[in-house]
């Protein structure tokens, strides 16, 4: 009985030497050397595996950043991210100027009231597909929040009242990930400018003056007066649409108050300069009339 | 009898105006064409403002293969081009003419009696049937010359007459089949003559008894062509559908009718053939159903194209206060109009106005896996998968699952018992993997 046991634990003891000196040798012979920096690298990135640089996740961005240190990365990091990055790395934090998701229509609910129902599928890409939107703008948002369900960062809500999404400027790391789920291409990533403001041509609406004023009360018409008022030149209109040259604009306000239809919009709202008096208030767009009939997908 | 082998489902047909007389709408006093009317390449107009138009004047041009021009339904000026919302509410280009008088232009022959002899060869049939904008008129609105012209390696066997209607609440085409059988059966006899085959089947559904027996007598005139009754079954008008009710064969995946030797047409699109062929007449007018539960006295009107959505609902007395829609086709696939100033086009068979309680989608509820959206699926796919991989985003999956197949007839969402959208989806799901697609094929 004694002898069985002291077998046994001998054998296994043996074996298990044996076992140990294999896995030792193969370890050491396929060892992989992998820069402890990268697992540093990934731990200082955002974390979201959003994808918006292009890369499988955070872990393979990070070991593109160590690797080649030409690399300029990761899209989403805000200031703090690339200060831990460099850091960690022993290089100069790059400058980045903060960039943030804009929404470049206004019309919504109150401004594009409601001329038919839609009680299908809830989804813009469907719903685009259908019909140009309940509003009857065939470029503007839609409100049935794609761009809310793309947002990895929860930074996109619709507000109820407007019907439009809302980007929360704490939360959005700019990856564009909204403007890539918009069917209507209504979102734009622009620079954040903190302290003067964005300002946006707050409408992607390509139809001729009549026809856009007709669906929404503060589209953008192709007047051409905010290209007159720019002193930068940043503003061009194409397709019966201003555009604003986010590298250009000093964000001066001056195109804001000289916009006939109130569609170049201003971000944060209290940036907004207050306008100086009109002689007169300008004329309300004409009311669409309502339908008798509901038009349902 | 006859009928297709794989799903379906069985709306109540509602025909309420099955007896009713075609009647002809007064002119409009503004008739408003859209450009572009059928599937395809759009046609540009080539008319300007304060031009003279006649009826059967032609105002667009249209170079492309898949395409089809329009005609002048009216005489008048025209007024303006501009872009008008269509029945989706999109802006599209038409042509605007202020209707004065009803002159016509002297190439159309507007005798009443009716001409037998077809005197034309079949590639002049085939060159008549595009002057004359003639497209498909059960809704699909195809070119019907690019029907006619089969490509090499094909040869049709068979012409298939579509009188099916299962749409429910339509009776335009059962009209026209009683009021103009040998009418159609001459277009008919033309379209062999152009795709040279020597036999054609018209498929009507059993709930037309009226018109299967009148067919049938009339056909016995016509060498080669013979009626087949078929059972009720939604979705029995769908090309495929018939093919495999009326001979039996299948349409392969990604295959087209002519593949199997089949080329079918609308009874409506024989009638505007034969007024082509026939009378040298240009598709500017066409039977138009006006059905809905509150209607007091629905109708068949021959109307005019581009004649405005409420001059139809004006004269069948207006439309109830309890209205909650008004469809232009059927209520099954039919879209629901945005607006009643839109105009008719060449597709639209009928105008259906629902009440407020018929006109909402119900409450979604989770799917509950009970399997009916595939038994009721009349191309043998999983419409359940093809919707949650759509939403999934899940795109290889959608295509795997054959999307592309789907012929949107909606049976699956309208038998689904927990109300789920899953023909939207589908759509989505269908719309998206096209597009991967044309990209893979551009890549290549």
């Amino acid at each position: 009985m004694n002898e069985t046991i002291i077998y046994s634990i001998v054998l296994l003891a043996a074996l298990g030497l044996v076992l140990a000196l294999i896995l030792y040798l193969v370890a050491q012979k396929f060892k992989v050397e992998e820069d402890p920096r990268i697992d540093l690298v990934a731990e200082a990135l955002p974390g979201a595996n959003c994808g918006a640089c292009g890369k499988a996740g955070c872990r393979d961005m990070a070991v593109q950043i160590v690797k080649d240190p030409a690399y300029t990365g990761c899209p989403v990091c805000n200031e703090e991210n690339i200060a831990r990055i460099a850091e960690i790395l022993g290089r100069i934090p790059e400058k980045k100027e903060p960039s943030i998701a804009v929404v470049r229509c206004q019309g919504g609910k109150v401004n594009s009231p409601s001329r038919v129902g839609f009680e299908g599928l809830s989804s813009c890409s469907y719903a685009s597909s259908v019909f140009p939107g309940e509003g009857g703008c065939p470029f503007g948002c839609l409100g049935l929040g794609d761009c809310v369900q793309a947002c990895t960062f929860g930074a996109l809500h619709i507000n109820p009242e407007t019907g439009l999404p809302e980007v929360d400027p704490e939360k959005c790391t700019a990856c564009g990930a909204c403007a890539k789920a918009c069917p209507r291409g209504v979102i734009e990533i622009r620079k954040k400018r903190e302290k003067t403001g964005r300002v946006f041509i707050g409408c992607v609406n390509q139809q001729k003056g009549p026809s856009a004023m007709k669906v929404c009360k503060v589209s953008c018409i192709g007047c051409g007066k905010c290209v007159q008022a720019c002193p930068k030149k940043a503003i061009t209109v194409a397709n019966n649409l201003a555009y604003i040259d986010d590298t250009l604009c000093v964000a001066c306000q001056l195109c804001v108050k000289v916009c006939p239809r109130n569609a170049i919009a201003v971000l944060p709202v209290e940036k907004l300069r207050p306008a100086a008096p009109k002689p007169a208030a300008p004329a309300p767009a004409e009311e669409p009339a309502r339908q008798e009939s509901g038009a349902q997908a | 009898m006859k009928t297709f082998n794989i799903g379906g489902v069985h709306p109540k047909d509602n025909k309420l105006n099955a007896d009713a007389p075609i009647r002809e709408l007064p002119l409009p006093k503004q008739a408003c064409v859209m450009a572009s009317q059928h599937l395809g390449a759009p046609s540009q107009p080539i008319v300007k403002k304060g031009d003279k138009v006649k009826v059967g004047t032609v105002l667009t041009s249209n170079e492309a293969f898949l395409g089809a021009v329009v005609h002048s339904p009216v005489s008048g000026t025209v007024s303006k081009i501009a872009e008008i919302a269509d029945a989706s509410l999109y802006p599209k280009p038409a042509i605007f003419i202020d209707v004065e008088g009803d002159e016509w232009e002297e190439s159309i022959d507007r005798s009443p009696e009716i001409k037998r002899e077809i005197s034309l060869s079949g590639p002049e049939i085939i060159q008549r049937v595009k002057e004359m904008g003639i497209v498909g008129m059960g809704g699909a609105c195809f070119p019907t010359h690019v029907k006619l012209m089969p490509p090499k390696d094909a040869k049709a066997e068979f012409l298939l007459l579509n009188g099916v209607e299962c749409e429910p609440y339509l009776t335009c085409d059962y009209r026209l089949m009683l009021d103009h059988a040998e009418e159609i059966l001459i277009g008919a006899s033309a379209l062999m003559k152009a795709l040279d085959v020597k036999q054609a089947i018209v498929g009507i559904e059993a709930n037309k008894p009226k018109a299967i027996e009148h067919m049938s007598a009339m056909a016995k005139n016509f060498p080669g062509i013979s009626v087949q009754a078929l059972k009720m079954k939604y979705p029995q008008g769908a090309e495929k559908q018939l093919i495999k009710a009326l001979t039996g064969r299948a349409v392969p995946s990604g295959k087209l009718p002519i593949n199997v030797g089949c080329v079918v047409d609308n009874v409506a699109t024989c009638y505007a053939v034969y007024q082509a062929v026939q009378k040298n007449m240009p598709l500017v007018q066409r039977i138009v159903t006006v059905t809905g539960p509150g209607i007091p006295q629905p109708a068949n009107f021959l109307a005019r194209i581009g004649t405005p959505v409420s001059a139809f609902l004006e004269a069948v007395g207006g439309i109830p206060a309890n209205t909650g829609k008004v469809i232009s086709g059927g209520p099954m696939m039919g879209k629901a109009l945005a607006d009643a100033e839109t105009c008719s086009v060449k597709g639209m068979s009928g105008i259906l106005v629902l009440p407020e309680d018929q006109s909402h989608r119900k409450q979604v509820y989770p799917c509950i896996r009970c399997g009916k959206c595939v038994d009721a699926c009349p191309m043998g796919l999983e419409p359940y998968l093809i919707a949650s991989t759509t939403l999934a985003k899940a795109f290889e999956l959608t295509e795997k699952a054959r999307v592309m197949d789907c012929i949107e007839c909606g049976c699956c969402h309208y038998t689904c018992p927990s109300n789920r959208p899953l023909l939207d989806a589908i759509k989505l799901g269908k719309s998206t993997v096209g597009k991967i697609i044309r990209a893979r094929n551009a890549k290549k």
